[in-house]
Order: C-alpha cells, then structure tokens, then sequence
C-alpha cells in the first residue's frame, strides 16, 4: 500500500486527525487534511513538507503518547518529510547523499576546503598567498576572477538545475503538475513564507521545549534566511560592479556589497547558531532524532560560511586573508554543491506545498485569510 | 526530576497549611484555582492523574457556549442570553434550576475574555460543525490546549499543583470542612485547608456505579473520557451529608464506534453516518426513526437507544453513495459486496439482515434527497419509518460503523447555590466548601445535552467557587 512504513503512519494519524479536527487552526497541515478523505503516498509527502514543525499539534493532542493512539504528528511528518527529499534527489545516483547526510555533508565541505587550500598553495605564488594584500583586485591575485566566476558559476547552476529536477519530481508526486499555476497563489506563498506563518502554533507561538510557546525559532530562523539572502545580494551587486562598473573587490567598508553582505553574515552566524541550541533543547519526543545529522550539517555550514565570510572581512588585510579565502571559498563551494543533497531542499519544497495549498484553497474558495 | 526528589517535593508541599484546596484539575478546577489565587489566597490544586492526563474530560473538549449581544471575530453573530435560555429549557424539558440556569447564562457573558486573560486562544467552529460557529467558541488547539494555558497561567500565579494526588477521604463536620485525605505514591497525607473546592468531575468512569444505576448493561459502554472521573470525590460528599441533585441514570450517551478503546477515545471515535441509511440491531431489526432530525440534534439520544437494545450493540449500514457524506471515522467501515457478506462480517443472521434491508428499500418512497434539510425521502409502511433522508440500500459496496453507547458526562451531582457553595441535606449551605464543573453539572441541566454547556458551567462555576472560597479565608 504505501511506499514506507513512515507513510503508513502518516497515513493512520491523518485518518485519527481527520476525525478529530481540533488543531485546524493551528496551521495548514490540518485544513489541507480536511480537502481529503484518503491519503496517497504524493498526498501526505505534501502534507509533510506543508508542515513546519512548530510542534503545536503535539503538546495539543489528548492523544498524544503515552495515550494509546500514540498520536505524534510532528515527528512522523518529520520522518516521511526527510524521506520525501530522498526520493526526489537528482540524479538518482546521488539519493544516498541523504543516508548519513550530516557525515556526507562533512565531508564534501571538508574535502572542498582542503581543495581550496592545496590549490591556492600550489597555484598562486607563497609570496602574495600569506602576505599583506590590499587595494583593487587584492584576492585576484590569489585567485583569478575568472576562474573563481567559471568554478562558482559552474557550481551554482549546477545546484540550480538539479534543484529544479529535484522540484519537478517534487510538484508531480503531490499532484499538482498538471495544474495551472497563479500568481495570486505565488503571491500567497511568498508573503506565507516570508513571514514563516505556520510556525507559530496558531498565533501563540511555537513549542521547543514543552507546552510553553516560544518565538524564538521563528526569529532565528529569519536571521538565517534573511542572512542568506543578503548574502546572495552583496555577491550579485559585487557582479554588477566589476561586470557594468569594472569597480574591484575588495569594496570599501561603506559600500553596498559589504554592508549586506555584514549584515547577512552577522544573520548567519546569529542565525543557525540559535536554530542549533533550539534542536539541543527541543523536545526529543516529537522530533525525528536519527535525522539530526542533517540539519546539524547544514546549521553548520551556514553558519561556517557566515562566520568565515566575516573573519575574510575582518582580516583582509593581513596575511591571513588568503588562508581565509580559501577556507571561506572553500566552505561556499562545499555549501553550494550540496545544497541540493541536504536540508537546504526543504526551504523549496515547503514554499511549493505553501503554493499548492494556496491553489487548492483558490480552488475551494477559500481565498483570503 | 528524580522520583525521589519528586517524592521529597510533594512531601513537602502536603505538609503546608493552604487558604483553599482544590480538588480536581479540569477547567473547572483551574477557574477556581486562578480566581482564589487571584483573590490572595495560597491555593493547592490536587490532580489524580498524572501528568499528561492532567484536566480529565476537559482535555477532550472542543468549546464552550457563551451567551453574548454581538459578533466578535470568531463568533459568528449574537446569542442573546433568552435564545440561550429557549435552548436550555427545550432540551432539559424543565429539568433544570431556573434560577441558578439563568444565573449561569448571564455570568456565561464574561467567560469570552475572561479566558483570553488566561491565555486560552479561540477558532472559529470546526469543519463539519458549522452550525455551532455562532453559539460557541472552539478553543484553538482543542481542550488540552485549553488545559495548557490555564496550567501555565496557575504556575505563573505561584499555585501548587500536585499530580497523581488524589483525594481518598474528606473531615466535614457538620458542614465544615476541615482537611483532606491525599493519596500521593502509595502514602497517605492529612492536608488542611481553609476551605474546600470541589471539582473533580463526573463519576462516568466508575463502571460499578454505573452499573448500580443501569443495570448489567452499564459492562458494555465506552466511556469516552478519563479514566480518572470515578465519582470518588462526589461519593464522599454525598456520604457526608451533602445534599444530592440529579438521577444517577441522567447522562449524555452518544452512539460512537463500538471499536473504540474502553476508555478515553475521545471525540475522533464518534460517528456521524446514521442518517445516511440504516441502524439495526443484534437481531438484524431496526429500531429507531434514523432521520428523525439533523445529526448534531439528534446526537445524543442514539446512546440511548443502542444501549437499549440487546447486548448494547447497534449496526449503522449504509451503500456506497452515502460514504462520503459525513465527517471521516477513525476506524475504516466494514465492507462487502453483498448484504449478505456484510452480515456474515457482522455475525448477523444473513436472511434477516436481507429481510430488513428489503423491506426498507421497499417502503422507501421517491423524493428529493438533500443532506442539507429536513427533505422528504421518506419510508412509508414501516414500524418504526424512517421520516428523512430514506435512500434505498442498493449499491454495493455496502459498509457498516457498529456502534456502542458511549458516555460523555454524569449528572448526579451536589446540590449548589448562586455562591457555589455546598448545599447540606438540611437545606444549609456550607459555609467554606464549594463545588464547580461536571460535579455540580446537574444544577443547571438535569436531562438532555446543550453542545459546549458543560465547559460553561465549569467555567462560571469555577470562577465563582474560586472568588467565594478566596473571600471566606480572607474574613
Ligand atoms: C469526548 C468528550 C468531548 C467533550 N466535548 C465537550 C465540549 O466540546 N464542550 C463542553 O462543554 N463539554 C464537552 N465535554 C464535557 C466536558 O468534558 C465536561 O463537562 C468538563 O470537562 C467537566 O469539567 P470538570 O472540570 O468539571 O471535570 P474534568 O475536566 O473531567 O476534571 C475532573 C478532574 O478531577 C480529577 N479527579 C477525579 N477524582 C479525583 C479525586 N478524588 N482527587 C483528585 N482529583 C480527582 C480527575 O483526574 C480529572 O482531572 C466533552 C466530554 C468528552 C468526554
Ligand atoms: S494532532 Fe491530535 S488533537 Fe490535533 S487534530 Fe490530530 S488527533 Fe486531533
Ligand atoms: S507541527 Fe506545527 S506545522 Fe506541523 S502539523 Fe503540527 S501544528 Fe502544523
């Protein structure tokens, strides 16, 4: 019947869920539960990726363990959710990436360090790597802007296509590719998204450690994606300047790519620094304990890139700056070929079940609130 | 926490004298609790059950009724404290105090934000219960979520809770209470207390008592609640000369799936699909009108009616056109091809079940049928008839729910005053023991069932008993 034995879980507590109702205020899971009577497997990989783990659901349930139904929907969403990135990992070759994904992660980051460093060691010259460098064009000299745009670049849209493989497999299994996409519904997810809306146990906030509500992780969590968008905005306004402008890195303290990209960096240190002591405190009954790899892995990483972006900034201008280069760049590129093999995905999937949950609302005329 | 330091704690938390002690831990134990503490008073909550089990039935509970002059943004448009009263005199038939059930509707005005001060949240009414979204406010996340909130707001006022405490025997002397027997981890402890709230629920899990009442049948109901609510709290009052109300036979039964756990199913294990076709019985025979009325009003009488017939088992059968009519169950149905399949599933007599099912679709009548009103598919020559929603069974697969009566909620209770004060049997109130909740419950309603009314009368009570038991220690 169903692919997993977590689905098959997923499936008996949607059934209990779905006569009982009381959490559907709480978020989406639960009305977009309701739309259904049966559960596929494309269904309740939907739902999981809809949910965000706020574990509201689970310090509300009366039928939450030790009560005989052993209702315990934020862990088994959680479970058929880091599941569901395996199946629609591209190319297939690469699904066992999720297997053991915090150890896989770490190495491929070490690995693309230590890459990193050996190369600048052996290509640039000793003399420019551990000494001062300063003025237009100094990490150019260590590593030429071509081939730092040719290696990033190839990196990057390498992660961009498998992602978007990845997010086809994604739409078709919940159903929703034959589908016509709106924008209002688009609209709808973004504005969901961006204020992480579902993970705020129905208005009180979300629950960590117990049943008292927090807002913590939601703040934190928006440190870290905002961090990371402004990151990705210095990088792409750096581009603008040396492609349309010719202006060279390194930029002056008060320009435009190093104030977004201190203040993303400071998100991203802040950030998943206080995402990773929530998941040390988070009540381990409700969480999915043997996938803590994988989000440590990529807490980690993030966090790594922010900080080591800083120290790069902070110390430019000394000898270290090359040695931090390449760790730093080092820590990108790991970050970024992986991204489609970690726990980066889930930011893409949740964002397209937000989407299809605003179509299906749209479509029931449920539009608004 | 070790469970010798938890021993160690509770130890020392028994051997204090308190203002007011409360017995009980449901919402109308936790009203009371706040509002005495509130008042000033050094307050010690004792809960039976552990816990994750702490608030008994309120923890399955979905929402309360509340009278009130205007929308607001869940309700969805005025109840006025008359419409209320209508409501409540129609499905008591009379049995209910006038004075103190008018007395509860007016004071059901304040418990809007009297629960938002306490953290409660509130959602519009559920799917599936529409028809409640004016008269009654669903607590968001359920009743545990209520529970949590009013807990949470207790330890933030500094009041002791203790769990897995439960109150074994009470010293009254003519009226006055003057401490209590509590169980704690197999000891006994004497806590004193200046006065003495009462509100430990029902007695609807006391499977002997029920039998007392109702006979052997009393061994084949559910009880959808707490297996704590044993009634011992009420047992001794009424043993110490507390003045009774209410008939140990009056309770809300509702038909629920027969598959559902002997205690503590909660509300997922109710079933919604009688009026889409037809119930039997043992026997294969139907015994009552199954479309008399919409489902949420004729809700509670099925409990009844099942627990009447033999062995207290009851059959809903419905065809494949009706299965997806009605709110989900969280049992799969049972389903077969044939009539005759379907009873040998059952262990039916094959032959009558076809009988039965025969001459219904024979007597049905042509009509419009529309789950949304009282239509006119109607059976004609049957005894009983099936007055609405009459569809033949006719199309396979068939399927079939059974069903056992279920108890909610007991109504014998203590006799109470506008004060909550304990009435004695000589007519006199006590002068510092209060009872609130489902133990007191019968006061106001006597026979039949008002959705969300039991959280009402917890509540108001419970305020009050808390206010009135804080006043009586600090005079
Ligand atoms: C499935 C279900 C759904 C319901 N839904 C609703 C609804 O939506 N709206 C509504 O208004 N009503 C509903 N009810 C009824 C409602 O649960 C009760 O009316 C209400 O909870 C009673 O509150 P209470 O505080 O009096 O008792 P409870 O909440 O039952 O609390 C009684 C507590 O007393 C404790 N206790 C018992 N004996 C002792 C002792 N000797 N010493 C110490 N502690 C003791 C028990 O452990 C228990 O925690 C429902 C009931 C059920 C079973
Ligand atoms: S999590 Fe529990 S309380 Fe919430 S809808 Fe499911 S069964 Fe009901
Ligand atoms: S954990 Fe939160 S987001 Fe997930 S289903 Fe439960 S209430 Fe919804």
């Amino acid at each position: 019947m169903f692919a997993t034995k977590d689905l098959e879980e997923a499936d008996r507590l949607m059934r209990i869920c779905n006569a009982c109702r009381y959490c559907e205020g709480l978020c989406a899971v639960f009305p977009a539960m309701e739309m259904r009577r049966t559960f596929s497997d494309g269904d309740l990989n939907y739902l999981s990726n809809l949910c965000h783990q706020c574990g509201a659901c689970y310090y509300d349930c009366q039928y939450a363990p030790p009560h005989e139904f052993d209702v315990n929907v934020p862990r088994t969403l959680s479970k058929v959710r880091t599941d569901s990135y395996r199946s629609y990992a591209w190319p297939r070759a690469f699904a066992p990436m999720f297997e053991r994904n915090g150890l896989m992660v770490a190495l491929v980051a070490s690995l693309s360090v230590a890459v990193f460093l050996i190369g600048f060691m052996a290509w640039s010259d000793p003399g420019v790597m551990f000494s001062t460098q300063t003025g237009e064009g100094a990490f150019y000299r260590i590593m030429p802007h071509n081939a730092m745009v040719a290696v990033f670049g190839a990196a990057f849209l390498y992660a961009i296509f498998a992602m978007w493989m990845g997010f086809n497999a994604f739409w078709k299994d919940i159903g929703a590719s034959g589908e016509r996409l709106e924008g209002q519904s688009v609209w709808q997810a973004m504005k969901d998204a961006g204020q992480l809306r579902y993970l705020d146990g129905g208005g009180v906030g979300c629950m960590n450690e117990d049943e008292r509500p927090t807002d913590m992780r939601r703040h934190y969590h928006h440190a870290t994606f905002y961090g990371f968008m402004l990151c990705l905005a210095s990088t792409s306004v750096a581009t603008i300047y040396h492609y349309a402008f010719g202006w060279e890195a390194p930029y002056s303290w008060y320009s435009l790519p190093v104030i977004l990209g201190t203040v993303g960096g400071i998100g991203l240190v802040v950030g998943p620094a206080g995402l990773l002591g929530a998941k040390w405190t988070r009540d381990r009954a409700m969480s999915d304990t043997g996938r803590f790899g994988m989000d440590i892995a990529f807490l980690a990483m993030l966090f790594l890139v922010g900080a080591t972006g800083l120290l790069l900034l902070f110390l430019r201008a000394t000898p270290a700056m090359g040695t931090l280069l390449a760790i730093h760049l080092g820590f990108v590129f790991g970050f970024f070929i992986t991204m489609p093999y970690g726990k980066f995905v889930h930011g893409l999937y949740r964002f397209g079940a937000l989407v299809r949950y605003a179509m299906e609302r749209r479509a029931a005329g449920l539009v608004g609130a | 926490m070790s469970s010798e330091t938890a021993r160690d704690r509770a130890s020392e938390i028994l051997a204090r004298r308190y203002d007011v002690l409360v017995v009980g831990g449901g919402n109308a134990a936790l009203c009371a609790a706040i509002n005495a503490r509130r008042g000033g008073a050094e307050v010690l909550v004792v809960e039976a059950a552990p816990r994750f089990y702490r608030g008994g039935n309120t923890r399955h509970t979905r929402n309360l009724r509340c009278a009130h002059d205007e929308a607001n943004e869940v309700l969805t448009g005025p109840y006025p404290e008359e419409e209320f009263w209508d409501d409540l005199l129609r499905v008591t038939g009379g049995e209910t105090d006038e004075e103190l059930a008018k007395f509860t509707i007016r004071e059901s005005k304040e418990l809007w934000d009297f629960m938002n001060e306490q953290g409660v949240r509130f959602q519009p009414s559920l799917g599936g219960t529409l028809s409640l979204g004016r008269t009654n406010a669903f607590f968001l996340g359920g009743g545990r979520a209520l529970i949590n909130a009013l807990y949470l707001t207790a330890e933030k006022l500094g009041i002791e809770v203790l769990y897995d405490a439960e109150v074994t025997d009470l010293e009254i002397e003519d009226g006055f209470f003057s401490a209590a027997a509590v169980s704690y981890a197999g000891r006994e402890h004497r806590v004193e207390a200046k006065a003495l709230v009462a509100a430990a629920g029902g007695f609807e899990a006391n499977i002997e008592w029920l039998t007392e009442a109702w006979g052997p049948e009393a061994e084949n109901f559910l009880i959808r609640g707490t297996p704590y609510n044993k009634g011992s709290m009420l047992r001794m009052l009424l043993d110490r000369g507390v003045k009774q109300i209410g008939d140990p036979k009056q309770c809300h039964a509702v038909a629920i799936d027969a598959r559902a756990p002997k205690f503590d199913g909660g509300i997922s294990t109710r079933l919604d699909c009688v009026v889409f076709g037809i119930v039997v019985n043992r026997n294969a025979e139907r015994f009552y009108d199954e479309g008399e009325d919409f489902w949420p009003k004729r809700y509670a009488i099925w409990g009844r009616l099942v627990a009447a017939q033999p062995d207290q088992i009851g059959y809903a059968i419905i065809d494949s056109r009706s299965i997806d009519k009605f709110m989900p169950s969280i049992f799969p149905p049972i389903e077969a091809g044939s009539i005759e399949e379907l009873a040998g599933k059952l262990e039916l007599d094959p032959g009558k079940l076809r009988a039965t099912v025969d001459g219904f679709n024979a007597a049905v009548q042509p009509g419009n049928f529309d789950p949304n009103a009282l239509d006119d598919c109607r059976t004609e020559g049957l005894a009983p008839e099936k007055t609405h929603w009459a569809r033949t069974i006719s199309e396979p697969p068939f399927y079939a729910y059974p069903l056992r009566p279920g108890i909610t909620f007991t109504y014998l209770g203590v006799r109470v005053n506008k004060r909550a004060q304990i009435i004695m049997d000589d007519g006199k109130p006590s002068a510092n023991m209060f009872a609130a909740g489902e133990i007191m419950a019968g006061n106001v309603l006597g026979q039949g069932y008002l959705a969300g009314i039991g959280m009402t009368i917890g509540a108001v009570f419970g305020r009050i008993a808390g206010r009135e038991a804080g006043n009586y220690v600090r005079n």
